[in-house]
């Protein structure tokens, strides 16, 4: 007789995770099939050529159009920090009503808030900008608030996390000095939560950077407006120089931000 | 001798954040300078923001009557699309991350190949979905293709970059333990690392799930295929009721992906 043999698993636990494959990966399949027939595969059997010609007319980048990018972007750097501040106004009073401590009445508001902070995350910051571009009119604006309303949900969540998470002993302690609801606030808890805040507020501006450099395809003001034209206009040493100019300000926005940051912490 | 009163403060005030009091007022000033700066270099359009305001209201009204029929074919279709998006990306972005993920791992990997797979991972972060999704558009052509391949390349280097920095984190006595048992590499790997960052692979997977398909909704746009294309339509027809359905789908759909990959994530801590 053989003995038994050591096993992770039981049979029933090592059959389902099975089948969990197993389904995994027919849906994957299915979804494969679903793109792949509704592909045209001569355009891609014809990629690498098309490819090859972009990249021969890609280079040289076309340096002497750098002026006329300079102010798309700084419109794209204020598309990201007006939209980082306005949101940082909106998301502080929603996420303290989100959070269960702070909550005024956490029966009513505090679901609110959180549909507010849920609707806000969900949809993209270009979806925000198609639909604000429709209503406010294509240009800067419309840019700084997709960006803020979309970054509403990202601070709101973070920064009610962060409340939820502080140590109630020091709001107690302000409590028994006989403080108000508003001086608890300022005094016990806004300073248990302001790094997090920080870097928070910081770490969002940067992505927002990268958001803003290309809200201009939808018409929402910054150096994507010129990225979507010189590409149309099949301009591809324009192009270049585009692009050369976003991955510039995306690393200096990255630096920065990794700076202050390691700073603050 | 006696103590003059008058210059001890009697009332306890907050010590302001920075100390410096010049380089406190120096920041607000400069703050100040460029808010000002950068909020008027904002053009307002005043008659268009009055033409657009009641179109705002109407389409802000219209998400409590919203029309999932009348254009329901092509609201299906988008979804079916931007949902076979998401998961084919996202499993084949994990299959080429793992790779990517331990040549990128410093204790894993020898240096040429960490800086080789490093400098993969910061091209496929710091490169803006859309803008990989025009190129694709012009190499594939229109169509989910284009997007798919899109998401996979933004995907392998997020789920890459968390995953290598895990593996960098990783226990040292296991790796040791299997080591000298005289395992091969792969056996190492699958043995002493794998057991380890797995839970944390399965939790970045679903998150970039839930990333893939918000990120999947804005591709058509571009012409990458996806719910992005017909919600662009709509709105381009002003048909607000039509666009407010599928703003409600795409919601109900993040939130429930969002709820049950929590709590997957929940059971697997």
């Amino acid at each position: 007789m053989t003995p038994p043999v050591w096993r992770r698993r039981t049979t029933k636990m090592q059959w389902a995770i099975w089948g969990g494959w197993l389904f995994g990966a027919l849906v994957v399949a299915q979804g494969w099939r679903f793109i792949s027939d509704i592909t045209l595969w001569d355009f891609v059997w014809d990629a690498p050529a098309q490819a090859g010609d972009m990249l021969s007319r890609m280079v040289p980048p076309r340096w002497d159009y750098a002026p006329m990018i300079l102010k798309p972007l700084w419109d794209t750097v204020n598309i990201a920090t007006l939209g980082t501040l306005l949101a940082i106004l909106l998301a502080t009073p929603i996420a303290f009503l989100a959070a269960r401590n702070t909550s005024p009445h956490a029966l009513t508001l505090r679901p609110f808030a959180l549909s507010v902070i849920a609707v806000s995350r969900s949809i993209n910051t270009l979806i925000w900008a198609l639909l604000l571009v429709t209503i406010v009119g294509p240009g800067v604006l419309a840019g700084i608030l997709a960006v803020a309303l979309h970054s509403i949900g990202f601070f709101g969540k973070l920064l009610y996390e962060a409340i939820e998470e502080i140590d109630p002993a020091q709001t107690e302690a302000i409590a028994a000095t006989g403080a108000s609801r508003a001086q608890i606030l300022a005094y016990g808890v806004v300073p248990q939560v302001l790094p997090t805040f920080a870097g928070v507020s910081v770490y969002r501006w940067d992505i927002n950077i990268r958001e803003s450099a290309v809200l201009g395809i939808v018409g929402a003001g910054g150096i994507g407006l010129q990225l979507n034209a010189s590409v149309s206009q099949l301009a591809w040493p324009r192009v270049t120089l585009i692009l050369i100019a976003i991955f510039g300000a995306v690393l200096v926005s990255e630096w920065v931000s990794a700076r202050v940051r390691a700073a603050i912490v | 001798m006696t103590i003059r009163m008058a210059e001890y403060p009697a009332a306890w005030r907050k010590p302001p954040l920075i100390s410096a009091a010049w380089l406190r007022w120096g920041i607000g000033v400069l703050a100040a300078i460029y808010l000002a700066a950068a909020i008027g270099s904002i053009e307002i359009n005043w008659a268009r923001l009055a033409v657009g305001l009641p179109r705002g209201w109407r389409f802000l009204s219209s998400f409590f009557t919203p029309d999932f029929f009348s254009h329901g074919d092509e609201i299906i279709a988008g979804l079916t699309e931007s949902l076979a998006m998401t998961v084919t990306s996202t499993a084949l972005g994990i299959l080429l991350a793992i790779p990517l993920g331990l040549g990128a791992a410093r204790n894993l990997a020898p240096r040429p190949i960490y800086l080789f797979c490093r400098a993969v991972i910061a091209s496929s972060r710091t490169l803006q979905e859309l803008i990989v999704a025009i190129f694709f558009v012009k190499m594939f052509g229109f169509g989910p293709l284009a997007g798919m391949l899109t998401l996979t390349f933004a995907s392998l280097g997020f789920i890459a970059k968390l995953l290598a920095e895990r593996i960098e984190a990783v226990e040292v006595g296991p790796l040791n333990a299997i080591r000298s048992t005289g395992a091969s590499w792969l056996q190492w790997v699958n043995y002493a690392i794998q057991p380890q960052v797995m839970p944390r692979l399965v939790g970045l997977s679903l998150y970039r799930l839930d990333i893939n398909f918000r990120e999947s909704a804005v591709l058509g746009i571009v012409g990458a295929g996806g719910i992005g294309a017909t919600l662009n339509t709509a709105l381009g027809r002003y048909e607000y009721s039509t666009a407010a359905a599928i703003l409600l789908s795409i919601i109900l759909i993040v939130l429930t992906a969002e709820y049950t990959s929590g709590l997957i994530r929940e059971r697997l801590r």
